[in-house]
């Protein structure tokens, strides 16, 4: 029988009833612009303000005022580092981040060095971690901003961002983290990480897309990047999406109070498809961090060798069950995903690359059945592989390492 | 998973779904494998060739995504029957339009088909001269007469 399997919740995730009936009177009834004076216009204000508590109460920051709001988390991303390094120009022009970053970050940093910034771009290890050793060598006379993930968008794993947080507070440089792919989901504190700057994404968490938020330390410089009115203190120009916003303040609220709950079981679904993957298929490799504190508790990427991405992908999809790749034959630029290659891993397991995000409405029974899915589905494309034949004859040995 | 909401037309999802004339042939007469597994594609094709240079046979392998596996699919359909002559004017678009079209990032898959095709009759003719003289003639003529 075909099911319906939603395993891509680091994609995206549905927003939770409550954060669909909170935002559904900021379309019709209450529409004033949050800027107006009159009393629709008030009313507005008022819940944006409500949301950015609910926001700095979830990430440990004293005052909601530090919260902004933009369109999406891409767009928080390039608000905090061309916002940064614009603000900073005086200071230096010189970026540290690593190569392990999403397309929002590491496309801002790739923009301003077209506009005479520098950046240096910190190796990770083999599990995509990396040493805050080598941040702090990075770090040259000018450096003005240091730029990093909490977890890792593609392969999960999770950085050491106090260890860095306080290499940037020593140096008293500017110390902007993504967590996008972490808010809701790991512990999250900005007075821990010593973080200026923290972004997140909503949509992730059970919240609306169309809202993303920063959070700006008092003492961190921030200039605007969307000129236009005074709206959010001048950080970000633009009428602001109420009704998404409503819905994210409930959702991070929501993230709060069921943490635990939520990680305790999205782990064990993680740790029961990695064990059936594993135990049923041969010749297939977790890329990132292994499963653990190093880890995000959703994210599951694999590579099942001499086969290839999309084949893996479009058969999930025909069984019912939704997944992404990071293979080239995915993405629309024939290029596979910047992180497996910064890990150093080989281009064939790239090629043969899919990601399982669980979410916390998933369960055990689900992932039961995508792993005797799955199993097919590899065993299917391996069968008109000529590689897995090459492979079965000893004409090639499996390029996955055994330790 | 409805129709209207797939990556590739129903042709091409149903050469995917239902590979035609997937695996070896033991004793093909030609094979010919293009590609490189780095840039996310291998293409086997394996043929079988009559003593008249007419393709009795055509069988794929294939390391690749959906289109990939749809174009040796379709290409080897395209090729069965055809003389060798016929197959080698073989093009990338003829493989293309039989699909009813591909996403534009895909065309390079249907390439690889028209290639695998060629290196599998450039493999047959190598094993015989004969053939390969007759099919030289044959161009040869063609060009006179153009």
């Amino acid at each position: 029988m075909k099911r319906n399997v939603y395993l891509d919740c680091q994609s995206s995730t549905p927003v939770l009833p409550e954060v669909y009936e909170a935002m559904l009177p900021w379309f019709k009834e209450y529409y004033g612009n949050a800027s107006a004076l009159h009393e629709l216009g008030v009313r507005s204000r008022k819940a944006l303000n409500q949301s950015r508590e609910r926001f700095a109460a979830a990430i440990g920051a004293e005052r909601p005022e530090d919260i902004v709001f933009t369109s999406c988390g891409t767009e928080a991303n390039n608000l905090a580092i061309k916002g940064s390094v614009y603000a900073l120009e005086d200071k230096g022009r010189h970026i540290v981040t690593t190569v392990a970053e999403h397309p929002s970050v590491e496309n801002s940093i790739a923009f301003l060095e077209k506009h005479g910034f520098r950046a240096t771009r910190v190796k990770v290890d083999r599990f995509g971690r990396v040493n805050p050793a080598d941040v702090e060598a990075a770090i040259e006379k000018d450096t003005v901003l240091i730029a990093t993930h909490y977890a890792n968008h593609d392969i999960g794993t999770i950085q050491p961002v106090e260890e860095i947080g306080e290499i940037a507070e020593r140096c008293h440089i500017q110390f902007f983290v993504d967590c996008n792919f972490s808010a809701g989901w790991l512990p999250l504190n900005v007075n821990r990480m010593k973080a200026g700057l923290v972004s997140l994404s909503p949509h992730r968490f059970y919240g609306p897309k169309g809202v993303g938020v920063l959070w700006k330390a008092r003492r961190s410089r921030l200039i605007s990047i969307i000129n236009g009115g005074i709206q959010e203190e001048n950080r970000r120009s633009g009428t602001e999406n109420v009704p998404a916003i409503v819905g994210g303040g409930v959702a991070v609220e929501r993230a709060s109070a069921e943490f635990s709950a939520r990680t305790a079981h999205v782990a064990e679904l993680q740790s029961r498809l990695w064990n059936g993957i594993r135990s049923r298929i041969d010749c297939v490799c977790l890329n990132g961090a292994p499963l653990g504190e190093n880890r995000h508790p959703c994210n599951l990427n694999v590579s099942a060798e001499f086969i290839e991405g999309e084949g893996q992908l479009l058969l999930c999809n025909a069984s019912g069950i939704a997944v992404s790749s990071g293979s080239s034959c995915v993405s629309r630029n024939l290029k596979y995903s910047s992180v497996l290659s910064a890990i150093g891993l080989d281009e064939t397991l790239a090629q043969g690359n899919l990601i399982f995000s669980v979410g916390k409405d998933n369960t055990s029974e689900e992932i039961d059945y995508v792993i005797e899915s799955y199993a097919g589905i590899v065993e299917r494309l391996r069968g008109m592989s000529p590689v897995w034949d090459d492979y079965r004859k000893g004409v090639i040995q499996s390029k996955i390492s055994q330790d | 998973m409805s129709e209207e909401n797939s990556l590739y037309n129903p042709i091409v999802m149903d050469h995917f779904l239902n590979p035609r004339n997937m695996g070896d042939l033991d004793d093909a007469d030609g094979i010919g494998e293009v590609g490189a597994a780095a840039c996310g594609d291998i293409m086997k094709i394996s043929l079988k060739i009559d003593d008249n240079g007419r393709i009795s046979d055509a069988k794929f392998k294939t390391f690749g995504c959906g289109s990939a596996i749809a174009s040796s699919s379709m290409a080897t359909e395209l090729v069965k029957g055809k003389t060798i002559e016929e197959a080698l004017q073989l093009s990338n678009k003829n493989v293309v339009d039989a699909l009813g079209g591909l996403p534009p990032v895909k065309i390079h898959c249907s390439v690889l088909a028209e290639e695998a095709i060629k290196a599998a009759l450039d493999d047959y003719l190598k094993r015989h001269p004969e053939m390969a003289s007759r099919v030289a003639a044959a161009e040869a003529a063609k060009e006179k007469k153009a």
